[in-house]
């Protein structure tokens, strides 16, 4: 697929898949880009001539033929060759580290199995933990910027091993030159003032984990007791928040099920309460799990993803705006082609590591044995699994060749592709249709807020 | 143009003259974790 048009916000919009360019059309061009390719200009004419006049319809003919001319429209894909040609080495350089396989609470659609990734309740040793940044450093090869998100179960309830954790790679940086960034993706359950601090010195980013409004959340979010968490972690995540300031990065981040579908309003509540970096993501459950999204879910999700996109675009416009995680792309900027065409990086940029050392391609991986790299301490064992993953980019998945958001999504999550079609290669397609939606209501907003 | 008002002159076909430096970040390190989305990186070479 070659083009892709669709109306937003009463624009119509056209993406030229290949060279990226976007452009909004009247409904003249909109309507002759359906007949452009497979029809002459005279039996566009005819077919269209109910509708506009001949010399509107020339016009438009001219100027989707110049842009075309020009490589912004129907651009042939020039990329292919960069990947499969490239033969070089790959170097992981990007860890999820999980600190603990166990949490404090036990979410109703937790994909780690409420922590313990369906293993044995375990904290991570220092000694693991030093050995895996070893691990990383020695394997980033040229590659400066090295990534370490403390990930679990729940990282905080080994935060002295998180400490410890920090130090020795503060250590290493000095001695290696090169630029670790750490991330922690945290309950806020445990986050104590001392804490606090430290996160907001150390870590790049902190992903803080509430689903939105109360009665949500708390459906959800749940301590072993039952009793929800809202009440106790609102407070936290805002104390949080404020001490992230000169730019320093957080995200307040949910998760929608099929019980709150109108995730519309937790977005909102979550701004309301003065957040400006936001994320609220679909759940990833199998189809019999009672809060999975489900075919018959999806308009009313593309319904919110359009409200929202409309009222960001206000907040937007008074000054107010806010940050929507899957709504942060920069039509302007962002990857590369390079980075674009080499999908998310799990298994060969990638990995995640177990308490015990075990290495996986990612952290959704965790526990399945037939997705073990190799340990810390012994090294890669499986190099053949890395080059699959290597290999799994859009140019291997033909459902993506056929697709006109392969540039944005890159080919979708490998976990969540085997999880539902036991093939790395064959993309998750609930998750494709809600990715294409956020996709178009991302660009409808850049259109938008460059339109005024 | 009058039908037509372009927002981006093609961008991704630009970038190809990058070094592709591969520096950036992994796209299920900044918030995500279940959603993969590449393209709302951050370019590290600009």
């Amino acid at each position: 697929m070659k083009l892709h048009k669709f109306k937003q916000m009463g624009m119509n919009i056209v993406i030229d898949v290949n060279s990226g360019a976007i452009h909004v059309v009247d409904d003249i061009v909109y309507d002759v880009l359906d007949y452009y390719k497979n029809l002459s200009l005279d039996e566009i004419i005819n077919k269209l001539q109910t509708k506009y006049n001949k010399e509107q319809l020339e016009e438009a003919y001219d100027e989707i033929r110049q842009l075309e001319e020009e490589g912004m429209l129907y651009t042939e894909d020039p990329y292919k060759n960069i990947i499969l040609n490239d033969n070089g080495p790959s170097y992981i350089k990007a860890m999820c580290l999980n600190i603990a396989h166990d949490c404090n609470l036990k979410c109703k659609y937790c994909f780690a199995s409420e922590g313990d990734y369906k293993g044995e309740r375990k904290l991570m040793s220092a000694e693991v933990g030093k050995k895996a940044i070893d691990f990383v450093i020695e394997n980033a090869g040229p590659r400066r910027n090295v990534e370490i998100d403390l990930f679990g179960g729940e990282p905080l309830m080994n935060f002295k091993v998180v400490k410890e954790i920090v130090e020795y790679a503060r250590q290493r940086e000095k001695e290696t030159g090169k630029n670790i960034r750490f991330t922690i993706t945290t309950n806020a359950t445990l986050l104590t003032d001392e804490i606090m601090d430290f996160i907001d010195e150390n870590m790049g980013n902190v992903v803080l984990s509430i689903d939105g409004r109360k009665e949500v959340n708390d459906n959800i979010r749940i301590r072993y007791d039952g009793t929800g968490t809202f009440d106790d972690i609102l407070p936290k995540i805002k104390k949080m928040v404020e001490k992230r300031k000169d730019g320093k990065q957080y995200y307040v981040r949910g998760t929608f099920t099929r019980e709150n579908l109108d995730f519309y309003n937790d977005v909102m509540m979550l701004a309301d309460e003065g957040f400006k970096e936001i994320s609220i993501e679909p759940v990833v459950l199998e189809d019999k799990h009672p809060l999975s999204l489900r075919e018959e879910d999806l308009e009313t999700i593309y319904e919110q993803y359009d409200k929202l996109a409309e009222e960001i675009v206000r907040r937007e416009k008074e000054g107010k705006g806010f940050k929507f995680y899957h709504f942060n792309i920069d039509v302007n900027g962002g990857p590369c082609v390079y980075k674009r065409i080499s999908g998310c990086g799990a298994g060969y940029e990638y990995v995640a590591v177990t308490p015990d050392g075990d290495i996986y391609p990612c952290h959704q991986f965790v526990g399945n044995e037939d997705f073990k790299l190799g340990n810390v301490f012994t090294g890669i064992e499986n190099n053949e699994l890395i080059k699959t993953f290597k290999n799994g980019h859009i140019y291997n998945k033909p459902k993506c060749m056929e697709c006109w958001a392969r540039f944005y999504c890159s080919g979708g999550c490998q976990a969540n592709n085997y999880s539902f079609n036991k093939d790395i290669h064959i993309p998750y397609e609930l998750g494709c249709k809600m990715m294409k939606k956020r996709v178009e209501c991302a660009i409808a907003i850049k259109a938008k807020l460059m339109e005024e | 143009m009058k039908h037509i008002k372009t927002i981006n002159m093609g961008a991704l076909k630009n970038s190809i003259a990058k070094p592709g430096c591969k520096e950036c970040a992994n796209s299920c390190q900044s918030a995500c974790k279940t959603s993969c989305t590449v393209a709302n990186l951050e370019c590290e070479n600009r």
